[in-house]
């Protein structure tokens, strides 16, 4: 088995200063961002986004991984060098998404698993082959009255443990993903419980299942109140300093030392909050024994979509904007974001209610 | 709610960081009336409660060894206890900056269908009993949890029911003011390498950890009293950095940085090893996010009882070397052990008993 390149590759990826810039949206959900900026969602548009983000100028600096989607993989540049080999000569790890989506679980209240397991040892090793060398795989679960059930947690976290280890026994690194919906009236309190028993439960499956913790990265949600309650009282505290303290309390009580980095998803986060709360968490003083960084999609390349808007004479405009974000994420890794970048298109919510990729 | 955070939460929480304070470590003098009897019969001594008193006194009022510890654990009895000049136990180690704690298991009983494999006994009225204790000065509590590595063992069921004995009990605790030790300790007997025993403890401390989360224990407010990862007692021996590697790593792989400390068991090594042992683990450059420290009761207490051998005569000798071995496991838990402490008879002698019993 690959041990020694899955540790490697792991700590690697979770270097300070670094994060994933999460570039995996599948075709249909790429097609909804291309139509909120009029652009025809067709191959070579699909190809011209991701070589305007990949080819931007020192924006690879500030990343350690890149997810791709599957069509993504096999793209080049339109000098013709394969996306990959740009990601590689810049020091910027490969990933790919593997999962094939969520289904319902019947008899529950909407909940889901994801599927994706028919040959996956076997897609694993092409990707491999093609140069990943991490996947990424999605679990959905959701905070309502009776929610998340024990069978959807069992469910989504056995499926996460058996995606890893053959993830593994493959060379690619398992980025582990639990995301729980911020959908809701809930307050903080209540996504923090949530977020506790799902880890746990998630690195029970892991642990069940020999996956090697040293050679995996976390794709969680940071602990927030839910989407439909107040927003985190000011008063005297930095929202995003309360928001840190339950995320890193919840993660101290669930996840092992062993791993070696924890890369946030940004759910409906607006880029500047992402980054904000991001910030806050590596600021605050208390001991976190993984790095955390980001694995951020929307709260990437929002700002820079719209800026772009599928016109070539806005690419260097774009590019700007990618690199400005890149590098305030960077900052936030290491507790030393100062606000701001990005002015008011970096600060527009991007929740979706019940969002689907 | 996540955890249950009752009126003791602060103190628990403040209680189980001082146990892993840098420098200090447990003594665990909680050996049951049966338990003690067989050391006494060891040395030649009459195991009246008097006798009783006598040891735990030499141990406890040994001149400048308390600044080496943060805990004491005590059997029921002891903990009512008082000097021959009548101060309680509790009182002296109180005025000396170290925890009074209290074993709150009833001992082991097997489980039916299994190879020889136990479950440990003692919830009933366990909260009661806890509110009490905590009358009476103790601020945590030891539940010790049995496996053992076999062909077909630790089974699952074995694991199951452990770990939610250990999770019951710890969450009873809390709500009691006590700071619950959790004790999965699985034993050293056997043929089995190194790595068969990383495997079954990264195995059974998953379970705690999950079991203790489905219970909504803090973990801050709890301490872990895991076996070190070593080879079986019939397997060859292995060097102290080794298993100072497999022992950290287990826990990296296991146990989250909330619970801040780690308290060894020492089960049969000797007063020597326990400390070599703990010194490399805290000499090794890695991930630790929480105290590495000790909880010996053998290893700490066999060479001072030989001593000792129940003479009054041979107290001060006795308190020596006592002193000797705590100063010892003090620099063990920085890293800065050198070896050859108070060697009286016996630091280096195995005190492995196959099956042991408490």
């Amino acid at each position: 088995m690959h041990v020694d390149e899955l540790i490697k590759n792991a700590k690697f990826i979770a270097t300070p200063g670094k994060g994933i810039l999460a570039a995996d949206e599948s075709t249909g959900t790429i097609g909804k961002r291309l139509a909120s900026i009029n652009v025809e969602n067709i191959e070579s548009n699909r190809q011209a986004l991701r070589e305007l983000l990949f080819t931007s100028p020192s924006a690879l600096s500030y990343l350690s991984g890149v997810i791709l989607f599957e069509e993504t993989l096999y793209q080049k540049t339109s000098d013709g060098k394969p996306f990959v080999d740009v990601l590689q000569e810049n020091d910027v790890v490969p990933g790919i998404k593997v999962d094939k989506g969520t289904v319902d679980i019947a008899g529950t209240n909407g909940e889901t698993t994801t599927q994706g397991f028919d040959s996956l040892g076997a897609r694993c090793a092409q990707f491999y082959k093609a140069g990943a060398r991490f996947a990424k795989w999605r679990s959905v679960l959701k905070i309502g009255p009776d929610e998340p059930s024990e069978l959807s947690i069992q469910q989504n976290a056995q499926g996460l443990a058996r995606y890893a280890i053959i993830c593994q026994e493959n060379g690619l690194v398992p980025i582990v993903e639990p995301e729980i919906l911020t959908d809701g009236g809930h307050d903080i309190k209540k996504c923090a419980a949530a977020t506790e028993t799902v880890l746990a439960a998630v690195y029970k499956a892991l642990n069940d299942h020999h996956v090697l913790l040293e050679g995996t990265l976390l794709k969680p949600n940071m602990v927030t109140p839910g989407s439909d309650s107040p927003k985190v009282r000011i008063e005297f505290n930095d929202p995003a300093e309360v928001i840190a303290e339950y995320t890193v309390t919840a993660l101290r009580r669930t996840v092992p030392p062993a791993v070696p980095g924890i890369v946030f998803l940004s759910g409906g986060q607006s880029e500047e909050e992402a980054t904000l709360n991001l910030s806050a968490m590596n600021k605050l003083e208390v001991l976190k024994p993984w790095t955390l960084s980001f694995s951020f999609g929307r709260a990437l390349q929002q700002s820079t979509l719209k800026t772009w808007a599928g016109k070539k004479e806005n690419v260097e405009k774009a590019q700007a904007v990618f690199l400005a974000r890149c590098k305030a994420n960077s900052e936030a890794t290491l507790g030393k974001y100062g606000g701001g970048a990005g002015g008011d298109l970096a600060a527009q919510s991007l929740y979706e209610k019940g969002y689907k990729y | 709610m996540s955890c249950y955070r009752g009126k003791y939460a602060d103190e628990l929480i403040k209680n189980a960081a001082y146990i892993g304070s840098p420098g200090k470590g447990i003594l665990a003098a909680d050996e049951s009336t049966g338990t003690i009897g067989k050391r006494f019969e060891s040395i030649k001594v009459e195991n009246t409660e008097s006798n009783r008193r006598a040891l735990r006194e030499l141990l406890f009022t040994t001149p400048n060894v308390l600044q080496f510890l943060s805990g004491v654990i005590f059997f029921e009895e002891t903990l009512y206890q008082k000097t021959a000049s009548g101060k309680l136990f509790v009182d002296v180690l109180k005025e000396g900056g170290v925890l009074p704690g209290i074993k709150v298991d009833k001992g082991t009983i097997e489980l039916a269908g299994t190879n020889g494999e136990t479950t440990t006994q003692g919830l009933d009225d366990l909260a009661k009993r806890c509110q009490q204790y905590y009358t009476a000065g103790a601020r945590f509590a030891k539940w010790r949890a049995v496996l053992k590595i076999g062909p077909n063992e630790p089974s699952q069921l074995a694991i199951n029911e452990n770990a939610n004995g250990l999770a019951r009990y710890a969450i009873i605790c809390q709500e009691n003011g006590l700071v619950p030790i959790v004790e999965p300790e699985i034993l050293v007997d056997g043929s089995h390498d190194i790595n068969r025993c990383a495997d079954v403890t990264e195995r059974v401390l998953a379970a705690c950890y999950k079991a203790l989360n489905d219970h909504k224990v803090l973990l801050e407010g709890t301490l872990l009293k895991p076996n070190m990862v070593t080879p079986g007692s019939e397997a060859k021996k292995v060097a102290p950095e080794v298993i100072a590697e497999h022992t950290v790593r287990a826990l990296q792989r296991t146990m989250p940085a909330a619970v801040p400390a780690v308290v060894f068991l020492s089960g049969g090594q000797s007063e020597e090893e326990a400390t070599v042992n703990l010194n490399a683990m805290n000499q090794l450059k890695t991930k630790k996010p929480w105290s590495l420290t000790f909880s010996y009761g053998r290893a700490l207490q066999q060479s001072t009882l030989k001593a000792w051998a129940g003479k009054t005569e041979n107290v001060k000798k006795a308190q020596d070397n006592f002193h000797g071995r705590c100063k010892a496991n003090s620099e063990a838990t920085l890293g800065t052990y050198k070896g050859g402490a108070a060697s009286g008879d016996g630091a280096s002698e195995s005190l492995h008993v196959k099956d042991y019993k408490y």
